[in-house]
């Protein structure tokens, strides 16, 4: 009998573990006054940027390590690269981009996704984006999709207002890293009543032992615009400690709408310290869809600000925690305006001794009246030795709302299971299945080739697993 | 080459410290249609999953052969692929597949090979047309807000769909109305081809009369107390099933 006997695409592991030799142009060790100076030089900006970087390292000396949340004292700054350049240049076609690191490209069919349906490809490889392309029609629309570093240099006037004013160094400690070292990344912008009809897609990855990866994305949408933007992130595997501190910053201005949709699959040695959030106008809405699979350690809690009256925030959220990861995964709305509304959902699996926690905070503020927020979280354990904690907290100080929580936490039905198979499906396959269905709800808010990725995902977990 | 299908040998079988089956024997050969009666917590739903292997049992005596091979050892999925099939009497509900989705794994699995969709959907809805079972289930999750009715009938599609060489049936017509009991059994039916057998695991007459049983085995105590023609069933259905239990003792 063959082995595979579902209909499920065949998986091919070495996908996720690409692995190029790291022959970096430009590296340094450790973190100090004069390798901010080196970085900022190295990428030709102005003073003022320097000035950021350097009042953020003041920071990111003042700031202690967040007291809460999972360990992460493993993570030493000064043994992580923090800032590595590939040969390559930036490229505006495929063709320019070098051999090896397209060939990593190739595996994980990001010329091929453009083609089909993505109107721009940012794709970070390392810390510098080298490959960027947009196509025709948006610039005619007036959409700006550029590398963080171009924005810098040719839009000096709304990074200045925008950058790190969402996200402060203040936040914590690493979001103050990330404005000293930040590196690579995607601006968006799209003018006011601007439909931007196919999805942006920015395709991070890291490949060099010990580097680190602190791109900034700042996403800024005019009056009545409408923008999907997903970022997909997938890194080879390495044996050592590899940190993430990048950010994200959404301006979503009156009457826009944003959805924002990831897949994370870093290495399972990463510690992946991300920080989103987004600020949002009247009559706004924020889509956020994710999904967590990979690192060592995840701490990321997308936080949306409904700071105008009447707008609306939906989060929906999948976390799969396997052997060794510790998935601190969660959501954050703060109510400033009236009438706003968020919806927290949020699946999370737990496998082979994996945890996965669930955070979430809503704020009412005090003027938000007539607020509504809910929100669900469902946890699936797969086995006895796995963890999953729900963390919900609630600040309320307007009596004018409407609120909701729901958890809900199980273990995978030996039913279920049995039923599957009794129908000829491995137990295996039955398992992955039964994950593939609970995450549904995410799967399908994504695009067609994530929603696939996702799947494949989930079912790497169950290849060549025991009982 | 033997026409017999199952052949079940002193099967004893427990779940947790409490033995259930005593030493259960029974032959199905190839085309026949059996019935297994008996009373509550007689052990027959228990028979049924000790024949599908469902993991919650410990089988601690005898042996299980389909067409000759000991499947005593055999997993449910590798029982499955072998060509037997259990209707369940509680469907299990599984968010996130749809019933389509799950039949054509299913049939991929048990065939071994692919089902090109558009192929697989039009068979499928050809077997929903014949359940009377509308076609847009095919997109809702598997059994999920499902009816009794409506789950007992997503059962005989699933079996409609994988063919197998053996179906048990475990009280699929428990809690359907006459209408409902008619379509089910002749789901049935259309599985008989002189080749295929069915074990209809049951408390009523009226899907024994469409399907006129070849054999009616009476399974008392975790025992089988009487093996017989079909008159067996009238005569159960009129007086019970105590005078077996009251003749066991003696």
């Amino acid at each position: 009998m063959a082995e595979r006997k579902t209909q499920i695409a065949d998986i091919d592991r070495s996908i996720y573990d690409v692995k190029n030799a790291p022959d970096a142009a430009f590296q340094t060790l450790g973190l100090n006054g004069d390798i901010i100076r080196e970085i900022s030089k190295e990428k030709n900006e102005p003073e003022w940027m320097l000035e950021f970087r350097l009042k953020s390292l003041d920071v990111y000396n003042q700031l202690d390590l967040p007291p809460w949340g999972p360990d992460i004292s493993e993570v030493n700054l000064d043994n992580i690269v923090s800032y590595i350049k590939p040969k390559a240049g930036l490229s505006s076609s495929w063709e320019e981009v070098p051999e090896d690191i397209k060939n990593t490209f190739d595996r994980l069919g990001i010329p091929e996704a453009e083609k089909q349906s993505l109107a721009g490809v940012g794709a970070q490889y390392d810390s510098e984006v080298v490959y960027h392309s947009i196509q025709a029609e948006l610039e005619k629309q007036g959409v700006v999709y550029i590398t963080m570093e171009q924005a810098v240099r040719d839009y000096p006037e709304l990074v200045k207002a925008h950058f790190m004013k969402c996200v402060t160094p203040r936040e914590h400690k690493f979001a103050a890293l990330h404005g000293a070292i930040w590196s690579g990344g995607s601006f968006v912008h799209v003018p006011e009543g601007v439909e931007v009809a196919m999805p942006l897609q920015s395709y991070f990855r890291l490949n060099a032992p010990g580097a680190g990866q602190f791109e900034h994305t700042l996403i800024i949408l005019e009056k009545g615009s409408k923008l999907h933007f997903i970022e997909g992130c997938s890194a080879p595997k390495y044996s050592v400690i590899n940190l993430h501190a990048g950010c994200v910053e959404l301006f979503v201005g009156d009457g826009a709408s944003l959805r924002y949709s990831t897949i994370e699959n870093w290495s399972k040695n990463m510690y992946n310290l991300n920080t989103k959030k987004s600020i949002i106008g009247k009559g706004s809405k924020m889509e956020w869809v994710s999904g967590s699979f990979g690192s060592k350690v995840s701490m990321l809690y997308p936080q949306t600000v409904l700071q105008g009256d009447n707008s609306t925030m939906e989060f929906t959220g999948v976390t799969f925690a396997a052997a060794g990861q510790c998935l601190d995964t969660g959501a954050k709305a703060v109510h400033v305006g009236k009438n706003t509304s968020s919806t927290i959902n949020t699946k999370s699996v737990s496998k082979s001794g994996g945890a996965a926690v669930f955070r979430s905070a809503v704020r009412i503020g005090e003027k938000a009246d007539n607020s509504k927020s809910t929100v669900s979280c469902e946890s699936l354990m797969l086995d006895n030795i796995s963890r999953s904690d729900t963390i919900p907290a609630i600040d309320v100080h307007n009596s004018l709302v409407d609120l909701g929580h729901e958890a809900k936490i199980g273990r995978i039905s030996e039913d279920a299971i049995f039923y599957l198979m009794s129908r000829g499906i491995k137990e295996t396959d039955a398992k992955a299945m039964i994950v593939r269905g609970f995450a549904e709800p995410v799967a399908k808010e994504l695009p067609l080739e994530y929603a696939v990725e996702m799947n494949n995902l989930i079912n790497l977990e169950f290849e060549g697993a025991i009982g | 080459m033997s026409d017999i299908l199952l052949e079940v040998s002193d099967i004893r079988a427990s779940a947790g410290d409490k033995e259930i089956l005593k030493g259960v024997s029974l032959i199905i050969k190839k085309g026949e249609v059996h019935v297994l009666m008996g009373p509550n917590g007689a052990g027959k739903s228990t028979f049924a999953n000790v024949i599908m292997a469902h993991p919650g049992y410990t089988v601690t005596k005898g042996s299980i052969f389909f067409e000759g091979a000991d499947i005593s050892r055999e997993s449910a999925d590798q029982r499955a692929r072998r060509g037997i099939f259990m209707s369940f009497q509680q469907a299990v509900e599984i968010p996130g597949i749809t019933l389509e989705n799950f039949i054509r794994s299913s049939k991929a699995a048990v065939t071994g090979q692919n089902q090109p969709i558009l192929k697989f959907r039009k068979q499928l809805y050809s077997y929903m047309d014949a359940l009377d079972m509308k076609r847009a289930y095919a997109g809702r999750y598997l059994n999920v807000g499902f009816s009794g009715g409506e789950k007992k009938k997503s059962e005989i599609l699933q079996m409609s769909a994988l063919e197998p060489k053996l179906a048990i049936l475990d009280e699929t017509d428990s809690g359907l109305d006459v209408d409902a009991v008619k379509i089910v059994s002749e789901g049935v039916k259309r599985l008989l081809d002189g080749e295929r057998s069915v074990l209809i695991i049951t408390h009523h007459q009226r899907i024994l009369q469409a399907l006129a049983p070849d054999f009616v085995h009476v399974l008392v105590g975790g025992r089988i107390l009487m093996d017989s023609g079909a008159s067996l069933v009238e005569k159960i259905a009129s007086e019970g099933y105590k005078w077996l239990s009251e003749e066991a003792l003696v």
